[in-house]
């Protein structure tokens, strides 16, 4: 029996001819992420190790993002934290503030990722990268602690869910409805400890910023990684941004998968999951009249450029509805200068949105954002739990950042396609 | 014999990390401090009654969500000995094991097992004890490996004793 594509990398992170669903192997990795939130955990672990200092220093990526710049004392401190251990320890790819960006899109940009890197990052959304046929998945601080000093981490090799694409996207139809709908499909556990692997030829119409959005919100299925092949668009991209050319696997012919679906792109509708959980995907045949009160667009699910430019193009020469407050945060400090450049800032603040320095801040609750109790948020971020973007009465309804421009206008959730 | 017994705080599917510990608590990683807020938003009497010893038990998915640690570690310093669930989100799986918080994989006793209950867990055979109804229930096994890891009391001290 052949291996995945995931189980590939795994092999030979581990420097095994091959490994089998369920084994517990030790993998090198190529490299180790953390943020302001989860860094500061992980260095004060690193002191109970024996073995001091860390096994590479081009290699670790620290990238405060989540309360930055710091929303209060305690975020500071955290922060500065982070900035000691990186200048300790002369870390290169630290990311300060003016420099930085939100972690999982400034990564890819900075040319960090290659194909068949393994990689783990204190932060659930490291799935990310699987976008660019790396496997890359989420973990504790524990782990980033015992990665940073060894330069290894365990894995139980994962079996996978194969989603075979075909067609191609409708006009205002992205790559976060494509994995809403998928997640309203197999369920918010439906991919738990497996790896989701995206394939067909499908695949190739699809652009790299809807591959990372898709990759992003595998741990949403409960995946440990989502994953793409590499094709021409993929080497494409990691040329543009001086990404070294990295191993390019496939999976075997003959690997086995635990299930695989079919999904025709050309089918998929703007999708929006209700509150409380991502899992509850509707289509705007189901979606009565829900007025809102705000509107995200960005994080590291969708605030890349093609994000904001389908966003723009929506809210260019309109206004936001009235007593609707809508935050456009570019993910990065590139993307922002590429969005000034091309008068998206421009159109965003002519229609009445904030625009923000890159921060995580709303998507987790923690600034730049909080709802109120009863508010309700259309959000292109990538959680809709309980309290997750402020009062527990609040509530967020997922979308893309097309079906988000169109409800900032509407004041209500809207249908991108009526635009 | 390590053992765990207490009485049962019960959770359904998808408890996840952001009602386990809000985002609005992570700008600390103090155990004492985050115990102060552990389940929050699901549960909000759950500090006042909690006491050292008590059991979580949940059904399907239980963690799923961030990869903040904060998340088993406010359960742990909250005193609670063990959580039973059908299935773990695999960050918070990963994160419990490494930090030393015990888990029980076991659909049986996590479909059964009542609010209130007092429960007991026997972690060198896996049997969980419903003191409350008499019924046992074999939790799932952990592979070897990650067996060692829990002996050792979590990652770090597991890493440091090979070198």
């Amino acid at each position: 029996m052949g291996m995945t594509m995931t189980q590939k990398i795994l092999a030979a992170g581990a420097g095994l001819p091959k490994v089998e669903p369920g084994q517990l192997i030790e993998a090198k990795l190529d490299l180790v992420l953390g943020n302001d939130i989860t860094a500061p955990v992980a260095i004060k672990e690193m002191d109970r190790f024996r073995k001091k200092g860390v096994f590479d220093k081009d290699k670790i990526a620290l990238v405060p993002d989540h309360f930055v710049p710091a929303k209060d004392i305690k975020s500071a401190e955290n922060c500065k934290c982070v900035r000691e251990f990186a200048h300790r320890n002369k870390i290169t790819n630290y990311f300060e503030v003016g420099q930085m960006g939100i972690e999982h899109a400034l990564l890819p940009e900075q040319g960090l990722v290659s194909p068949g890197d393994v990689i783990i990052g204190a932060d659930s959304h490291t799935c990310t990268y699987g976008a660019l046929g790396a496997f890359s998945t989420g973990v504790g601080s524990t782990d980033m602690a015992a990665g940073m000093p060894t330069g290894k981490a365990w894995f139980k090799v994962p079996q996978a869910i194969r989603f075979n694409l075909t067609g191609k996207l409708s006009k205002w139809v992205s790559g976060k409805d494509v994995i809403l709908h998928i997640i309203g499909m197999i369920g918010v556990d439906g991919a738990l400890y497996q790896s989701m692997e995206f394939t067909g030829e499908g695949v190739a119409s699809l652009s790299m910023d809807d591959r990372f959005t898709i990759a992003n919100m595998a741990i949403e299925a409960g995946g440990k990684n989502g994953i793409f092949p590499v094709d021409e668009k993929t080497i494409e991209y990691e040329k543009a941004h001086g990404a070294e050319p990295g191993t390019v696997f496939t999976a075997d012919e003959d690997a086995s998968y635990v299930a695989t679906y079919d999904i025709d792109l050309s089918q998929i509708k703007p999708t929006v999951s209700f509150p409380h959980l991502p899992e509850n995907a509707k289509t705007f045949d189901e979606i009565p009249e829900i007025p809102i009160d705000q509107v995200v667009i960005g994080s590291c699910t969708n605030g890349r450029i093609s994000d904001l430019r389908i966003a723009a193009s929506i809210l260019k020469g309109r206004h936001i509805a009235e007593g609707i407050r809508c935050i456009v945060i570019p993910a990065t400090q590139k993307i922002y200068l590429k969005a000034l450049e091309e008068g998206l800032i421009q159109t965003f603040i002519e229609a009445g949105a904030v625009v923000s320095t890159p921060t995580c801040g709303p998507c987790l609750g923690g600034y730049m954002g909080i709802l109120a109790a009863g508010e309700r948020c259309v959000s292109t971020t990538n959680r809709n739990f309980v309290g997750r973007m402020g009062d527990v009465t609040s509530e967020i309804y997922l979308a893309s950042p097309a079906t988000a421009a169109a409800s900032a206008i509407a004041g209500r959730i809207a249908d991108p396609t009526e635009y | 014999m390590k053992e765990a017994r207490g009485t049962v705080f019960r959770y359904g599917d998808n408890v996840d990390t952001d009602v386990i510990i809000p985002a609005r608590y992570l700008a600390t990683s103090e155990p004492a401090e985050l115990a102060k807020h552990c389940m929050e938003d699901i549960d909000r009497d759950f500090v006042k009654k909690v006491k050292p010893g008590d059991i979580i038990v949940a059904s399907k998915n239980f963690g799923c969500g961030s990869s903040r640690e904060h998340a088993p570690i406010a359960i742990k310093a909250a005193g609670v000995s063990v959580v039973i669930a059908e299935t773990f989100a695999r960050i918070f799986y990963r994160n419990a094991i490494n930090i030393g918080l015990p888990i029980v994989e076991c659909k049986e006793a996590a479909e059964e097992i009542k609010a209130g209950d007092t429960v007991s867990v026997n972690f060198d055979t896996g049997i969980i004890t419903d003191e409350t109804t008499g019924k046992t229930y074999q939790g799932q096994s952990f592979p070897p490996f990650m067996q060692q890891l829990i002996d050792a009391g979590g990652l770090i001290p597991y890493i440091n004793s090979r070198e």
